[in-house]
């Protein structure tokens, strides 16, 4: 980072024909020069665009998440493990995009105060750590059951007599205020379990990859991650589910009704019709619930639809399986090799240590991280995809009540409301329902939702200022530290890139060096999971982000380049997988990147050659 | 045991238990071809042929008698002998029997590197108990790039007379070792013929990281790099993974070759449109690490290694490690525990939280 100096957060001036954008967002993240006291804090902190969860700008219903962890992250490090030298992650809005701190404890009396406790409190979760997991892992299952469970009812012109006879004493327009309050508790409630061991396991990792790389200063962080990554972990089992279903297409000879039948539903009726047929489908819908709640994006976002949302794509997925199986090829996850080379990695890498001290620390730490890291990789699977996915679509249900109500021209509409803008416009629906006079909302809400939309395509134009504000010595907040890491790393590189202009002359992008090797080959570039099927053997994968359901992709590329994402991102692990290189968090692949280019993949250095 | 192998050897059937027949210089050859660790390729004229030339040639008892009149305090008489002696035993011939098995190997080794006469290094192999430190014999007597079975058996000669060199006669008089019972070997090894060489350190010098390798590499022979006087390419390997993890292409300004006429190598400018190219291809650097480890495990210990890429050598076989000398910039530093030793992973953590992570 060096000299680089930032604006003051003050100085980011509102982009022309935006301005009252403020109203979209919760009010206590604007930056503010109103009260001095507020004004120097936020002149005085170090405040960076939080990029790698928000690709995009926020949504004002999206930003539901933020301010979950806004919270729900601060209270684990300020008020329930007592980290020491870091309390909270504060977080403000410039232009729709996401800016945040650490805050640091910055009396060293109170620190030091902070020891015991934290020794106390962090050390029981540690030493704990598989019974409050399985512990944590129940209570996720009863939260989505519960949100399974949600109803959100239409507004009856009359209600059932039941009301009256069971004496229930309230109303369905009460019910779905209830229920809205309820949907969003649960949301917020789950974020807090979200946290329960993220700090944790990231102060661990941290603590980890610190003594790595003091060890060894030239040690990739790739391989650090590869030596506590977890091999069996959940977030795999979606795709191990597609695999099956491929596997028992084949056993059972209807593999070639599902290539060549076409959309889920014509594959459906055909299969039903005989015995091997019905025994797949049985097989496919007994995977639907849960693994297909595996969002195609990172779950963040409202439009990172689930499988379950188009059951085409885990199908077609499918399809790329069952041809590989009927070329011959394997399609099992290597997984003693995986095994067997993260165990080389932590024997070599120990075996260099110069001391018998060092060797202790070193396994010391790499069992704790070992132990800890599969939640940081589990527990994405459980909030952010499963919870995620039914969440948005129990939203879009409440949507389709305002919509029919004329509250919003369309039911992806809503998002550009803020989730107490929702509230209030319920309020508005439910108390015109029960008056029997006209809702004011179908006046307000359509226009101010155009106006919104214009704003929102203003921001996405615009380039948001890496990082604002007053760089510290140092970070001491560790989540901030793995995230910052990676952030600056990716930022400055996103920087160097647009100071080369026409996207058109550009010649090299530089990423991170995900996965190692060397290739070149021809560009596919897939802006979404549902375009993999155009994916060629042998070509590489250039897309925006991969999740999971990008994992069948992963078989026939020869190497994958992303705009998004760090060395713990999905394109990265599986790509070490499978031994095919790849660049992630490029920033721009996407957008420089055409299909048909042919391009030069340096997985160990990060670096993208065009060939023009 | 065969004829043959009393008389001659590839360096690859020597160990150090042939130290007796092939000397120390063999012998360490073959324990590093042992190694897995491609040395050039060559063989040894063991102690035995030496010993028949000067059975053969009866001349024990005329070195005995030229050595009588020596005293140890008086140099001018070593001298004297050591002269006499020489030129006595380069002026005998060796025997057909002798030349045929000498011969035989020249051939066999010009073949392997696709020349019809091979230039080779001709060096003594001293044996451990006449001669103290490999390094006194090796440097007055190596003869490089000789060609053709008379020069050989020329230069084996010239050798087989170092063993009488006015130092090593006056060296046994003081220790009362007797000569007529010390001997010699000589090696015949392959010039490399360099298309690219340099060096390579088996840890990150600039930052002492043992997990990383790192290779400087220029066109042809690697005095350039050794000397300084170029700007070599840079490669940094991982030792664990054996990925390239950074290349540096330099503009490489110069270079050393041989000149075929006067056999003698040269200094050339680079032409500009080879100099900023990648002198070695990213397998190479790649195979050059792997050597590397294997020459840090086989001596344990950091190595600083001079290499080179054969151009006559088949494919496969073109990557040659011609010195290893243990690193000494960091190996030499006390050894001390990067992190002080805590009882519990928690003392780790909050160690480290409390450090914080610099920024800036």
């Amino acid at each position: 980072m060096g000299d680089q100096k930032f604006p003051s957060p003050h100085e980011i001036e509102t982009i022309p024909g935006t301005e009252g954008w403020e109203r979209m967002y919760p009010y206590h993240y604007l930056f503010s020069t109103e009260d001095k006291e507020r004004k120097t804090y936020e002149e005085n902190m170090f405040w960076f665009n939080d990029g790698l969860h928000y690709p995009e700008p926020m949504y004002p219903f999206d930003i539901i998440w933020d301010e979950a962890w806004f919270l729900a992250l601060s209270q684990f490090n300020t008020r329930i493990f007592m980290v020491p030298p870091a309390m909270g992650v504060d977080h403000r809005i410039i232009n729709g995009n996401i800016y945040i701190t650490p805050v640091p404890v910055s009396d060293p009396n109170e620190i030091q105060a902070r020891i015991p406790l934290f020794m106390e409190r962090a050390g029981y979760y540690f030493e704990h750590w598989d019974e409050l997991h399985d512990n944590w892992e129940k209570k996720m299952r009863e939260i989505i059951n519960e949100l399974k469970e949600l109803k959100i009812k239409l507004l009856p012109e009359m209600e059932e007599l039941a009301v009256v006879t069971k004496g229930l004493g309230t109303s369905s327009g009460y019910e779905l205020l209830a229920n809205y309050d309820k949907l969003i508790d649960l949301g917020i409630r789950c974020w807090q379990y979200h946290f329960e061991f993220l700090n944790l396991g990231y102060a661990a990792y941290v603590t980890f990859v610190d003594f790595c790389t003091r060890v060894f200063p030239d040690i990739p962080l790739q391989k650090v991650t590869q030596m506590v990554g977890g091999i069996n972990v959940i977030i795999y089992q979606p795709d191990e589910e597609l695999k099956k279903l491929a596997k028992l297409a084949v056993e059972t000879g209807v593999a070639d009704q599902i290539l060549g039948g076409g959309t889920i539903d014509n594959v459906t009726r055909q299969l039903e019709s005989s015995e091997s047929g019905r025994t797949w489908l049985k097989a496919w819908d007994g995977a639907k619930d849960p693994w297909f709640y595996i969002s195609t994006g990172t779950g963040w976002y409202h439009h990172d639809s689930s499988w379950n949302d188009d059951l085409n794509i885990p199908l077609n997925s499918i399809r790329l399986y069952i041809e590989k199986l009927k070329q011959g090829h394997g399609i099992d996850r290597p997984l003693a090799k995986i095994q067997e080379e993260r165990e080389r990695l932590v024997k070599e890498y120990r075996a260099l240590l110069q001391t018998e001290e060092d060797r202790m620390t070193f396994d010391q730490l790499h069992s704790t991280s070992k132990l800890v890291f599969p939640y940081v990789e589990n527990h994405l699977f459980f909030v952010e995809h499963w919870f995620h996915s039914i969440f948005w679509n129990k939203l879009r249900e409440v949507s389709a009540i305002m919509k029919d109500h004329g509250f919003l021209n369309d039911i992806e509409d809503i998002w550009y409301l803020k989730r107490s803008e929702i509230k209030d416009a319920l309020w508005d629906l439910v108390t015109g329902w029960a008056t029997g006079s006209k809702a004011y909302g179908p006046l307000y809400w359509p226009k101010e939702i155009e106006w919104r939309k214009g704003v929102y395509q203003k921001f996405k134009e615009w380039t948001p200022p890496p990082a604002v504000g007053k760089p510290p010595e140092t970070i001491t907040e560790p989540f901030t530290i793995v995230l910052w890491g990676i952030t600056n790393e990716s930022m400055s590189a996103w920087a160097k890139l647009r100071d080369i202009g026409d996207p058109d002359k550009v010649t090299e992008i530089t990423g991170f060096a995900g996965s190692p090797g060397v290739v070149e080959g021809i560009a596919r570039v897939c802006r979404s999971v549902k375009e993999i099927d155009q994916l060629q053997d042998g070509e590489i994968l250039v897309a925006p982000t991969t999740s999971p359901s990008w994992a069948p992709a992963f078989q026939k590329i020869k190497a994958c380049v992303t705009d998004v994402g760090g060395i713990m991102c999905h394109a990265a692990i599986v790509c070490r997988e499978y031994g095919v290189p790849a660049i992630v968090g490029t920033g721009q692949g996407t957008s420089i990147i055409k299909t048909g280019m042919y391009i030069k993949v340096d997985g160990s250095t990060g670096k993208v050659n065009i060939k023009r | 045991m065969e004829q043959r192998e009393k008389y001659v050897l590839w360096f690859q059937e020597c160990d150090l238990s042939s130290v007796p027949l092939v000397g120390g210089k063999c012998a360490s050859l073959g324990e590093l071809l042992k190694a897995q660790i491609p040395v050039p390729p060559g063989f040894a004229v063991t102690t035995e042929t030496y010993n028949r030339f000067i059975e053969e040639n009866g001349i024990d008892e005329e070195i005995n008698r030229l050595l009588k009149p020596v005293r140890p305090e008086d140099t001018a008489s070593g001298e004297m002998a050591s002269r006499a002696i020489r030129l006595l035993i380069e002026s005998k011939p060796i025997s057909i029997e002798l030349e045929d098995y000498i011969g035989e190997f020249y051939r066999l080794l010009s073949n392997r590197c696709q020349v019809p006469a091979a230039p080779v290094a001709v060096r003594s192999s001293a044996t451990a108990e006449d001669l103290p430190g490999a390094s006194f014999a090796g440097q007055q007597d190596t003869f490089l790039w000789v060609r053709g079975v008379d020069g050989i058996l020329h230069h084996i000669r010239k050798c087989w007379s170092s063993l009488f060199t006015a130092r090593a006669i006056a060296y046994r008089k003081k220790m009362g070792f007797e000569d007529t019972a010390v001997s010699i070997s000589v090696g015949i090894q392959k010039m490399v013929n360099a298309f690219t060489a340099g060096v390579m350190f088996t840890l990150n010098p600039a930052n002492g990281d043992r997990s990383t390798i790192v290779i400087d590499a220029n066109w042809g022979f690697g005095e350039s790099v050794v000397s300084g006087l170029c700007t070599p390419d840079n490669f940094q390997v991982n030792k664990v993974t054996l990925e390239i993890a950074k290349r540096t292409i330099s503009a490489k300004e110069c270079f050393f070759t041989t000149n075929f006429e006067t056999q003698c190598v040269e200094q050339h400018e680079c032409p500009p449109e080879r100099a900023c190219n990648q002198c070695i291809i990213d397998e190479e650097a790649i195979e050059l690490a792997r050597i590397g480890k294997l020459i840090e495990a086989h001596y344990g210990k950091p190595m600083d290694i001079e290499w080179a890429i054969d151009k006559d050598l088949p494919a496969g076989g073109r990557v040659l490690i011609l010195q290893s000398r243990p690193e000494t910039v960091w190996s030499g530093r006390k050894c001390e525990p990067v992190c002080p030793p805590k009882s519990s992973v928690m003392d780790h953590i909050l160690a480290g939280l409390l450090a914080g992570k610099k920024v800036r």
